[in-house]
């Protein structure tokens, strides 16, 4: 019963920014049935379209991880961006600079090194944090800007074939790729399984007691002999790890390659779906599925109901708006205080 | 009273920085005054969104509101103003349209931090992501300004060598910003306003027990507050550009947040941070006249960032924030 | 009896109040004349903040009245208070540190030259003039953060004279003065009121009642019990009327058997978080069997002391050893495992994580040790099973152990922390500001159990700025003044008069 009583929150900001969307597709001259049908029809009907919704969901939840797994310490990480990037970006190096490995050792070689790449990105700005006091809010997105650059620059001058105009980097080698299964991508399990590992982390295990200690009450969790700072910069060094996942995956087995722009905005999908799902580890799969169809079909939505793609990018930022002040939506709900984080609380000091 | 000698032993480093910096200017300005004089008007430049939007920070900050969603602000209201003047073809109404979204922005995440209490960096970080959003669903390609704000040259005073063609002679928002800084300096240290503002963030129930409402002075703070980050926006799209590209405030929001710690939330040290900051823009276009790193262009975009970090971890732990930043206030 | 009768200067009638299910006032009614120092007493959580709350329109009353020299007003916000002339000051400075003691008393209500401007010298010699005539001493020009503790509250005071009080309310001032800064204190409100200032203060010190008051209003769980004149009445009796029923002042204890000692401080020195020294060069023993108690005003060093006991704060010069163990520079936990016990003295901050549930809570020094973790991985059972004795042991009052810890009223609060530590089995205690701000039953049963430790050889050091605490409790007192004991003796050695002169002065000679 608790279940749906903490879903229905969620659920609330999520028809509440419908209705508004449908008030603004309308004012921009389409019909919100034909739009909202096409999004639903370009998500899951048929196996290809719902494959390809779960194939975009894969990235999405493990972004959506790597914000819920920061937020449980206190933190913001809305370097997601940056993370990701160096995964997709150091999968897709991997992928394609060594020959001859096989399958078994080739695809979780790249994966892991991806990851490791975006654990270091998000070391830094949990150093900065933990020895300094430097809010990660700035950090983080400052590093999303160098990461942009440094990925640019590695595409673009060692990493790129000879002779290739765009910037990105070659083919993967096929023992490197995350195969699907019919329509259905291996990389969406790879992600469910992190998923519940999270969730058992976080659950079962004194770090993960550890880290919700920190993020409640850094000052007790302090007197109770755990080290604050030990576990701000273990906690922002898994949450890169887990956004770089997500970008090893697209690479892997979605794109076949690291191309700039590729990934655009899923840093911030991100945030949407760890506020969606409450930061509970599980319940960012159902939201990440959400987002993903709804960026599936946006192109469908386009072609069917003439309405800019970006409209969903709208609903998304009405989305987080709503569900990121439950106050508005408990005007319709009366429910308990919410005994969340404050991630505010912890601007400016160490 | 500190005396001259005083401030000089303790602002040392400031100085050392100084020197420094008017040295590799001159450098790549290879000792000649032109180019050297036109890196410094740059600087100005390209400071003035940046201290424009510390002065955001600033009022919301001493008012004890964190302000993550400068960066929103801006893009918002530089999307505002383009298309307001290119839609009536004045300039003037681009630039009131932009004061104005500021404004609203500012008045919407009052709504949301003070009245509804949320979390002020999720609110700030949800009006970043609704700008881009909502900016790129509405954006229509093929509008056109009638020109970008002119430079205005402010008489005799603009024909003095290096200070006049940096200071005075310059576009109309700049001179704004300019004055701004001093004005800003003077209501905050000054007046019953000012001190109003730093009793409500350094202890908001005490302002409340002598008859400040502090809902009040917040929403005041925040509204004139994205009314100024509303003019840099404006500044982006009608004085330095001359267009609107999407995401064009590249990530210049948050530096102003690093400016304003910087600055130790004083609009005559953010001024000054700006400055620094401006000056790491203005480099880039002299590293490309002189051919530096044109090959691997990436690592001159970077700098700016950088540099933000290495301030932001080298001064935070210094600098002393309003003490009630972050927490919503609660009378019962 | 005069023929004519002047107005009441502050009169409460009916007044209630509910905060969800507490009804923290019930049908008060309070009568204040002017020129009389009017005390406000009971023990904490009676009620007593919430009427004068109430009275300073920081909050609203459910049903009642509040009639100000005689007419019924209405208070929505303290500007509504300031504006008939009630003034307060809070238990908790609402001062704001960062500004000057001048631009803090004319806050809201700033000299200008005109247009906003401030004019700040006017400020200054405002609060120079009134400074003078009540005798208040302060620097205008002064940093507030910079003032200790007794002339930061001469600043809230000026405040509400500056906007010329009829009335003047104060919340427990003494809790942070010494015994001479008090007397000094009651003195200036004895002369507010022969000005013709109606004082209310709020205090649960009997004494202080005695000595000053013309009245005396008693209340117990949210209602008045009793107004009468302290005259009439003695310590015993007015504790009677505080707590309904005879009241043991000191709790029984047999004699003290010290055994070898169990801490041993040498010269110990600590920074302050402004790096200035807080601790300086101290020694200091406690042996097993005996409780040591730390008499002095806050401020003078006992938090950084305890904090460098526990691993807290870093220690800069000096060696403390637990049974030999040397203590500094190891983390608190490993302080912890190497036999040191901590209540601390804020346990909102530091004693609870009060989202966890009170069983998380009960063994969150031991959580990552067997039987309450096995490689890393929790063991649910054995937490609820250790949860479920300490409950029952300890009597704390409950509907469920995975009730979140912030569900716990104040005193079952430090009742859990006090389950855990004491349970820890360790040989030192440190118990800081034990009971503060808990109710008098959770208060005998704190100073039970920490007795009851004592005897079973743990070494107890008390620090504690309620000073009928540390001559009820201790074996052996010290007085800490400004980084160091000036004193160590038997508590039977000293007395109240003796021990306060030296938290003032750290010197024997009157103050």
């Amino acid at each position: 019963m608790s279940v749906l009583r903490s879903a229905l929150i969620p659920l609330i900001a999520v028809t509440l920014a419908l209705v508004v969307g449908a008030i603004l597709i309308a004012t921009s001259g389409s019909s919100p049935v034909e739009a909202y049908s096409a999004l639903i029809e370009g998500s899951f009907f048929g196996w290809e379209s719902f494959g390809t919704t779960l194939e975009k969901a894969t990235p999405l939840i493990m972004g959506g991880l790597a914000v819920a797994f920061a937020f449980k310490a206190g933190l913001f990480n809305i370097g997601g961006q940056g993370q990701l990037l160096f995964g997709a970006l150091i999968a897709g190096a991997v992928g394609y600079g060594f020959t001859g490995l096989p399958w078994i050792i080739h695809m979780p070689l790249a994966l892991l090194l991806g990851a490791v790449a975006g654990a270091a990105w998000g070391a830094i700005p949990g150093i900065l944090k933990a020895t300094r006091g430097a809010h990660e809010v700035i950090t983080t997105i400052m590093l999303n800007f160098v990461a942009a650059n440094m990925a640019e620059w590695l595409a673009t001058k060692v990493w790129r074939k000879e002779g290739d105009i765009l910037v990105r980097t070659p083919i993967i080698e096929d023992s490197a790729e995350i195969p699907t299964w019919g329509h259905v991508p291996l990389g969406f399990f790879i992600a469910v399984a992190f998923a519940l590992a999270i969730w058992f982390l976080l659950q079962r295990t004194t770090f993960g007691f550890e880290i919700r200690s920190v993020g409640l009450n850094p000052s007790a969790a302090g007197y109770a002999g755990i080290s604050v700072k030990r576990i701000i910069v273990l906690t922002m060094t898994i949450s890169g790890f887990l956004a770089a996942i997500g970008g090893s995956i697209e690479t892997l087995g979605i794109v076949g390659r690291y191309e700039p722009g590729v990934n655009a905005g899923l840093g911030f999908d991100g945030i949407t779906i760890a506020l969606l799902a409450r930061t509970h580890p599980i319940a960012v799969i159902p939201a990440a599925i959400l987002i993903a169809a709804m960026n599936a079909s946006a192109s469908l939505m386009q072609f069917k109901a003439g309405v800019a793609p970006e409209i969903v990018d709208v609903i998304e930022a009405l989305i987080l708006l709503f569900v990121a002040t439950p106050i508005i939506v408990r005007w319709f709900v009366k429910s308990r205080q919410d005994d969340g984080v404050s991630v505010g609380a912890t601007w400016g000091s160490t | 009273m500190t005396t001259l000698a005083g401030r000089l032993v303790r602002y040392r480093w400031w100085l050392v920085v100084i020197i420094g910096i008017t040295a590799f200017t001159l450098f790549t300005g290879d000792f000649r005054l032109d180019p050297t004089t036109a890196i410094l008007a740059a600087t100005l430049r390209h400071s003035t969104p940046l201290v424009l939007g510390a002065m955001c920070g600033i009022l919301s900050e001493r008012s004890g509101v964190v302000n993550i969603g400068i960066e929103g602000q801006m893009l918002m209201s530089a999307f505002a103003g383009f298309m307001v003047a290119s839609g009536s073809q004045s300039l003037l109404m681009g630039v009131a349209a932009g004061i104005t979204v500021g404004a609203l922005m500012g008045a919407a995440l009052a709504g949301l931090s003070v009245t509804l209490k949320g979390d002020q960096i999720i609110a700030g970080t949800v009006l970043n992501i609704a700008a881009v959003g909502l900016t790129s669903f509405f954006f229509t390609q093929g509008r056109s300004l009638p020109g970008k704000t002119p430079i205005i040259r402010l008489g005799p005073l603009a024909d003095l060598p290096v200070i006049g063609k940096v200071f005075f002679i310059n576009p109309p928002i700049t001179y704004v910003s300019l004055l701004l800084v001093v004005a800003l300096w003077y209501a905050l240290f000054r007046t019953t306003w000012g001190l109003h503002t730093r009793a409500v963030g350094e202890h908001p129930s005490a302002a409340e027990t002598v008859g400040i409402s502090v809902v009040r002075m917040r929403y005041l703070n925040l509204i004139l507050g994205g009314a100024i980050a509303g003019l840099a926006g404006a500044y982006l799209s009608l004085e330095a550009v001359g267009s609107f590209e999407r995401g064009m405030t590249n990530g210049k929001g948050f530096v102003a947040l690093a400016v304003m710690i910087f600055g130790r939330w004083n609009p005559v040290g953010a001024w000054g941070a700006a400055l620094l900051f401006g000056y790491t823009n203005a480099i880039q276009t002299q590293f490309q006249f002189r051919g530096w790193f044109t090959d691997h262009p990436q690592f001159v975009g970077m700098l700016p960032f950088i540099v933000t970090i290495i301030v932001l971890a080298g001064f935070v732990g210094r600098a002393r924030p309003p003490a009630s930043l972050g927490q919503p206030y609660d009378r019962e | 009896m005069t023929a004519v009768q002047a107005p009441l200067a502050l009169e409460a009638i009916g007044v209630t109040k509910r905060f969800g299910s507490i009804t923290a006032n019930d049908d008060v009614d309070l009568q204040v004349e002017a020129g009389t120092v009017h005390a406000l007493l009971g023990e904490n959580g009676a009620g007593k903040s919430t009427l004068v709350n109430i009275l300073f329109g920081l909050y609203h009353a459910d049903e009642g009245e509040i009639r100000v020299a005689g007419k019924p007003v209405r208070m929505d916000s303290p500007r509504d208070a300031i504006a008939h002339r009630i003034g307060m000051v809070h238990q908790h400075f609402q001062l704001v540190p960062v500004l000057t003691v001048a631009e803090n008393v004319v806050l809201g209500q700033e000299p200008t030259r005109g247009r906003g401007v401030l004019d700040l010298d006017a400020a200054a010699a405002e609060v120079t003039r009134l400074a003078e005539r009540y005798g208040l001493d302060v620097d205008p020009r002064a940093v507030l953060e910079d003032l200790p503790v007794g002339t930061q509250q001469r600043v809230e005071i000026l405040r509400s004279l500056y906007r010329q009080a009829d009335v003047l309310i104060l919340d427990e001032p003494t809790a942070v003065l010494t015994p001479q800064e008090t007397d000094q204190l009651l003195g200036v409100l004895r002369g507010l009121a022969a000005e013709g200032v109606a004082v209310v203060f709020i205090t649960h010190k009997l004494r202080e009642v005695l000595a000053i008051a013309d009245r005396v209003t008693v209340m117990r769980h949210g209602r008045v019990v009793g107004s009468t004149d302290p005259a009439e009445t003695d310590e015993a009796g007015l504790a009677e009327m505080m707590v309904g029923r005879s009241v043991v002042l000191r709790v029984p204890k047999s004699a003290a058997r010290p055994g070898d000692p169990v801490l041993s401080i040498d010269g110990l020195c600590v920074q302050d978080d402004r790096g200035r020294p807080a601790v300086d060069d101290l020694d200091l023993e406690v042996r097993s069997g005996e409780i040591f108690g730390i008499a002095g005003v806050e401020g003078n060093g006992q938090r950084e002391l305890v904090e460098a006991i526990t691993g807290l704060r870093d220690v800069l010069d000096g060696s403390i050893r637990v049974n030999g163990t040397e203590l500094a520079g190891h983390r608190p936990r490993e302080i912890s495992e190497l036999g040191v016990a901590h209540v601390p003295e804020d346990r909102e901050k530091h004693g609870l994580i009060a989202a966890h549930s009170i069983a998380d809570n009960l063994v969150l020094n031991r959580y990552h040790r067997p039987p309450f973790a096995r490689r890393g991985v929790r063991q649910p059972a054995a937490i609820d099973d250790e949860a479920r004795h300490l409950v029952e042991r300890f009597d704390i009052r409950t509907a469920s152990i995975d009730a979140p810890a912030r569900s716990l009223s104040g005193g079952n609060k430090q009742k859990v922390i006090a389950a855990r530590e004491f349970s820890h089995g360790a040989p030192l205690l440190v118990a800081a500001q034990p009971t503060r701000g808990i109710d008098v039953g959770s208060i005998e049963f704190v100073h039970r159990q920490l007795i009851e430790q004592r005897d079973r050889g743990v070494g107890v050091l008390l620090v504690s700025a309620e000073l009928d605490e540390i001559l009820s409790l201790s074996d052996r007192i010290g007085v800490i003044y400004r980084g160091r004991l000036v004193i160590v003796a038997d508590a039977a050695d000293l007395d109240r008069a003796h021990i306060g002169r030296l938290m003032l002065s750290g010197s024997d000679q009157p103050a």
